[in-house]
């Protein structure tokens, strides 16, 4: 067979590309991560993590992701700093073409880029980004310390991070689309407690208003019809993902919502190129499931290598 | 920390940045914050490559909050970019080293 640069390159630094790049050097392939900004991915905005295995006080996300980079580069995982501009999986070889020019060749990839908060839409959220909207509780939470929030969705990225603001927010209102959540049990068990949180329900977020900073949401209940204006200092958006596939085009199917489809190999519709995490088209998003998917796509990988 | 990398405070901020001979990096940041703690290696990599070049200081936003105030952020990790005292550029959130490492060459 003609040789390529790599017998593995792992696109994407987060639980399942480390995880893919622990077990990928531990088989001793020829592997190279690559990373746009710094190994960790959402895990990094991730405050505090109670459901991942081994860990029973919990664990805080970017610790977490400290010690799986520890143990990647441990069986001497190469990160590389870089991002990928598109594929060109036309040949057997894949190349990889970098945003510095470069190219990369490989004879299996696995995507594992992971996926962005959703944004909601709505007049003024753009231009508040930073001035009281956010998508980062553990980045931002502190700056509204005896300020009023408010915090919109209803999954446990919602529910989870609206309980660390309690943390120095006076009051927190929840927004929710339903009359209820879809999150952990034990996370709304938490919430409905907690005396300074507030949950809106059946209700969504029409406009974010101020002058410099947020200062007003104007809000709709989907039952009703009917409208008002909540007073807030700021306004935290969790409203779901979408998966950072810009690079892949339409190089290997995708889902309705773009989400990359794999088997139970974790092989894309492409031979050779596996996806892992978030950015696969998954019932279930969270680092046990990211992880657990690389070990299989890293399986498939050798797989397919000793057949070439 | 790297040696090369200053903590600066609210009473030193005019001294040491403000008045800086060299331009400066401003990285603010706090304890809590993963994010900030992800990007420190990349910041201080580069305080490595621009040593004599470039200034390269933190500021706790926790212990000192007036200076953060001033340039009304709202949100860390947030880089700010000085030259002869005035603000050159600013990144909010998680950013590649080769974007930073763009506006301090075009900042020397």
């Amino acid at each position: 067979m003609n040789k390529a640069d790599y017998d593995l390159v792992i696109i994407g630094g987060g639980p399942a590309g480390l995880t893919a790049g622990l077990y990928a050097a531990r088989a001793r392939m020829k592997v190279m991560m690559l990373e746009k900004v710094t190994p960790g991915g959402q895990v990094l905005v991730t405050d505090w993590i109670e459901n991942y295995p081994g860990f029973p006080e919990g664990i805080s996300g970017i610790d977490l992701v400290q010690r799986m980079t520890d143990q990647a580069k441990r069986f001497d995982l190469v990160i590389e700093s870089a991002e990928v501009a598109a594929l060109d999986l036309s040949q057997p070889i894949k190349k990889i073409i970098l945003s510095d020019g470069n190219t990369v060749s490989t004879h299996t990839m696995i995507i594992a880029t992971g996926a962005s908060p959703n944004t909601l839409g709505v007049p003024g959220e753009s231009r508040f980004s930073g001035k009281g909207v956010s998508f980062c509780g553990t980045c931002d939470g502190p700056f509204f310390r005896n300020k009023v929030v408010a915090a919109v969705g209803g999954g446990d990225t919602a529910v989870q991070e609206s309980m660390f603001l309690t943390k120095f927010a006076s009051k927190v209102y929840i927004i929710h689309r339903r009359n209820e959540f879809r999150a952990e049990k034990i996370l709304q068990e938490r919430v409905f407690a907690n005396p300074k949180i507030e949950i809106i329900w059946d209700s969504v977020v029409t406009e974010i208003k101020g002058l410099s900073n947020v200062e007003k949401l104007g809000i709709r209940n989907v039952k009703t019809g009917e409208t008002r204006e909540l007073p807030v200092d700021g306004c935290f958006i969790w409203v779901g993902t979408q998966p950072n596939t810009g690079f892949v085009k339409n190089a290997v199917k995708t889902d309705e919502s773009g989400f990359i489809i794999a088997d139970l190999k974790m092989e894309t519709s492409v031979p050779g190129v596996f996806t892992a995490g978030d950015v696969r088209s998954t019932p279930l998003r969270q680092i046990v499931t990211a992880v657990g998917d690389a070990a299989i796509a890293v399986t498939s990988a050798e797989h397919y290598l000793e057949n070439l | 920390m790297a040696a090369g990398i200053v903590e600066i405070e609210d009473s030193s901020f005019d001294t040491e940045v403000m008045k800086s001979d060299l331009p400066v990096l401003v990285d603010f940041w706090a304890p809590w914050c993963g994010p900030c703690r992800a990007i420190a290696p990349l910041v201080e990599e580069l305080s490595v490559s621009f040593k004599g070049q470039v200034k390269f200081v933190k500021c706790n936003v926790d212990d000192n909050p007036v200076t953060p105030g001033k340039f009304e952020i709202r949100s860390i990790p947030t880089l700010i970019f000085f030259k002869d005292g005035k603000v050159f550029d600013q990144i909010v959130g998680m950013v590649a080293k080769a974007k930073l490492e763009e506006i301090i060459k075009k900042m020397i």
